[in-house]
């Protein structure tokens, strides 16, 4: 990991006024980020919370250039910005496209998969809140297993697990992959700095808490991103050369319980909905730490 | 210099010429061999441009929107499922006003598969606010493609624009065509050099979301830059005129029209039989003319209009049908001429050949003046013999 430099940068790339709820954990992870890549960034987004944040037209509350576009093509449009900025001689420049868990793992799925087959030097990041907020809360393929979204009332017909992008990101050829939660800053900054100074395709996992989907009081919103690790939900690693290293402990974890019960989503749970869920966290643990 | 060459070669080397900065390919027939021969050349270095490899058309469209945003000239091409599958990306271009250069090898959309010549592809696309130029033979493809970009990248229009050729009967037959020297063409088209572009000396949003209280307004700038681009069209085939000697009486070509007691429109390489078929017919004493619509957007309404008025009877040649409505050439030409008494032909779809015979049928029964819709070269259909 990079050698990063605490307290944050003082520059601001994200001013006050932008559109996003209160609470709502992406304009906190979209602030670090910008701040940890600094001016020479260009960022693009799909449809999405993403479009609606930095401002309605015609305000703006990012101090980068951002271009937006359709729901589907944030690796493509990415891979198209790359190359110009190539041509002209603008290595430099870090491209970022930030998109949503609908945009990433579902709709945008074959252009993200072509914009990392084709090297493309970018920093892709999936802000994940687990469903398509920005519609109001349906189903995604990242929707963790039990959650009530409005296609999936009542949460219990959702039995399916989440979708594993970065695993399908690794085989497909990222040089660098990382999970990063705006719970813990200086780990996010950290890789972040890291994936900047590293050419080629670049996938990062943000956990994003969504108050309005997840149905929690918008003061807990890092207290639930801290729970999400502490309880080995979103575990943290970073992904280089083939290897991935845990960068916060696994091994002593918080009851599942803790994190579930902040969350209006999960409230049709059983006790023992909750211990079956636990068991089967416990069990993938086991096999990523084997796997390390 | 002289070569012999395909629909689909002249406008790689078109490509060429206009120095494309960024070059998205995905591979459909009958475009398929644009692709390549860029592919070629930028391999070869006789092109330099970064050429990227998508994974599908409606990425090849994203990828030059992202690309033409930065500031890059962008060249892609496409036919048919192709062109369907951008649909949503080619309104996001006119919307993101980046000026992208794209011909498209006209094709049927299925199903079931259909893999040869007609308008529907390019027809359908009508409304999404790209420029639509289409051509009658392979110079015209080259030429067009040049003027494109110095119509789609005036400051004042900033719109895309699409140069149809005909599938296979433009796109794989050879013909002579002249291919300019380098050194006229940059004299012709200067540099790309956009008012804005996204920079991060200078940032800016390209995009965002927009209002009930602005979005009327973000629409009406865009039809004006489709008014201004009539005129632009016009000047940059004069000025294509003075340096190539060539041009091509944009927007609506007219042959042998002006004592013609019947006209025929139509778009594409069928106007080229058709002139043929009219040279002809007028060897027999029947004076007959074509009138060719080679821009269909901005459609040329006021030289319709004029065209039709001064006509004692015309009728329109469609490559495409539009379910439920007939012929779309047809019903845009009788909109603008104000007038129901025009002759609907749909004939050439999904590769059927429109040979002189058939030609003389619609230019006798334009003569006789019968009106409504004829499947001109419909098996058992009012022309069967």
């Amino acid at each position: 990991m990079t050698d990063f430099q605490f307290p944050l940068p003082k520059e601001e790339y994200m001013y006050p006024g932008h559109s996003a709820c209160p609470g709502c954990g992406e304009p906190i992870s979209m602030r670090m980020l910008l701040k940890a890549l600094g001016p020479d960034t260009i960022m693009n987004v799909p449809a999405g919370c993403c479009a609606v944040i930095p401002g309605v037209w015609p305000t703006y509350s990012l101090k980068i250039p951002l271009i937006d576009h359709a729901f589907e093509c944030t690796g493509a449009v990415s891979s198209g910005i790359r190359a110009a900025l190539d041509h002209f001689g603008k290595e430099d420049v870090t491209v970022v496209g930030w998109a949503g868990d609908g945009g990433t793992a579902d709709i945008g799925l074959q252009s993200l998969s072509g914009a990392v087959d084709r090297g493309t030097d970018m920093l892709y990041i999936m802000y994940d809140n687990e469903a398509y907020m920005n519609t109001g809360n349906q189903c995604s393929s990242a929707t963790p297993c039990g959650a009530n979204t409005t296609t999936t009332p009542g949460g219990k017909s959702h039995q399916r697990t989440k979708k594993d992008v970065m695993k399908m990101m690794i085989a497909n050829g990222i040089v660098y992959g990382a999970s990063l939660n705006p719970a813990f800053p200086e780990d996010f900054m950290e890789k972040v700095v890291t994936a900047k100074g590293i050419r080629g395709p670049k996938f990062l996992h943000i956990l994003s808490p969504c108050p309005s989907g997840w149905k929690f009081d918008p003061r807990n919103t890092i207290k639930i991103a801290r729970l999400a690790t502490e309880t080995g939900v979103f575990p943290l690693y970073e992904y280089r050369n083939g290897e991935t290293i845990f960068t916060k402990d696994l091994k002593n974890r918080k009851p599942l319980e803790e994190y579930l019960r902040l969350q209006g989503r999960f409230k049709h749970l059983s006790q023992a909905d909750v211990e079956g869920m636990q068991r089967v966290l416990d069990e993938s643990i086991q096999k990523l730490l084997k796997e390390e | 210099m002289i070569e012999a060459s395909t629909g689909n070669y002249a406008a790689a080397q078109a490509a060429r010429l206009a120095k494309a900065d960024v070059v998205a390919v995905y591979p459909i027939t009958p475009q398929t061999t644009i692709s390549e021969y860029v592919a070629s050349m930028v391999q070869k270095g006789e092109m330099n441009a970064e050429f990227l490899l998508m994974e599908s058309e409606h990425s090849a469209m994203s990828a030059l929107i992202g690309a033409s945003t930065i500031g890059a000239r962008t060249f892609t091409a496409t036919s048919s499922h192709g062109l369907a599958l951008m649909h949503e990306m080619l309104m996001w271009a006119v919307g993101a006003r980046t000026p992208i250069v794209m011909p498209v090898a006209a094709r049927a959309i299925g199903g079931p598969w259909n893999i040869w010549g007609d308008h529907q592809d390019a027809i359908s696309e009508r409304d999404t606010g790209w420029l639509q130029f289409f051509c009658e033979n392979n110079q015209e493809v080259l030429d067009t493609i040049l003027m494109a970009y110095r119509v789609a990248e005036d400051r004042n229009v900033m719109l895309p624009a699409m140069v149809v050729e005909d599938g296979f009967v433009l796109s794989h037959t050879v013909e002579r065509i002249d291919i300019p020297d380098q050194e006229e063409v940059d004299a012709y088209l200067p540099k790309y050099s956009p008012e804005f572009f996204a920079d991060t000396e200078n940032p800016m949003r390209f995009g965002g979301l927009v209002t009930p209280d602005l979005w009327t307004e973000f629409r009406y700038r865009i039809a004006e830059s489709h008014e201004i681009s009539r005129e632009k069209l016009k000047a940059a085939e004069k000025d294509f005129e003075k340096v190539f000697g060539r041009s091509y009486g944009s927007p609506v070509e007219t042959y042998r029209c002006e004592d013609a007691d019947a006209v025929l429109i139509a778009a594409g390489a069928v106007a080229g039989t058709a002139k043929e078929v009219a040279d002809q017919l007028r060897m027999q004493g029947k004076k007959v003319g074509v009138a060719r619509i080679r821009v269909f957007r901005p459609f040329p309404s006021e030289e319709i209009r004029k065209l039709v008025s001064s006509v004692p009877s015309v009728g329109v040649l469609d490559k495409s049908y539009t379910f439920g409505d007939g012929g779309a050439m047809f019903n845009e030409v009788r909109s603008a001429a104000g007038t129901l008494e025009i002759g609907s032909y749909i004939a050439g779809l999904g590769g059927r050949d429109v040979p002189p015979k058939v030609l003389i049928k619609i230019f006798n029964n334009i003569l006789e003046k019968n009106r409504g819709t004829v499947w001109a070269d419909l098996k058992g259909g009012d022309f069967d013999d």
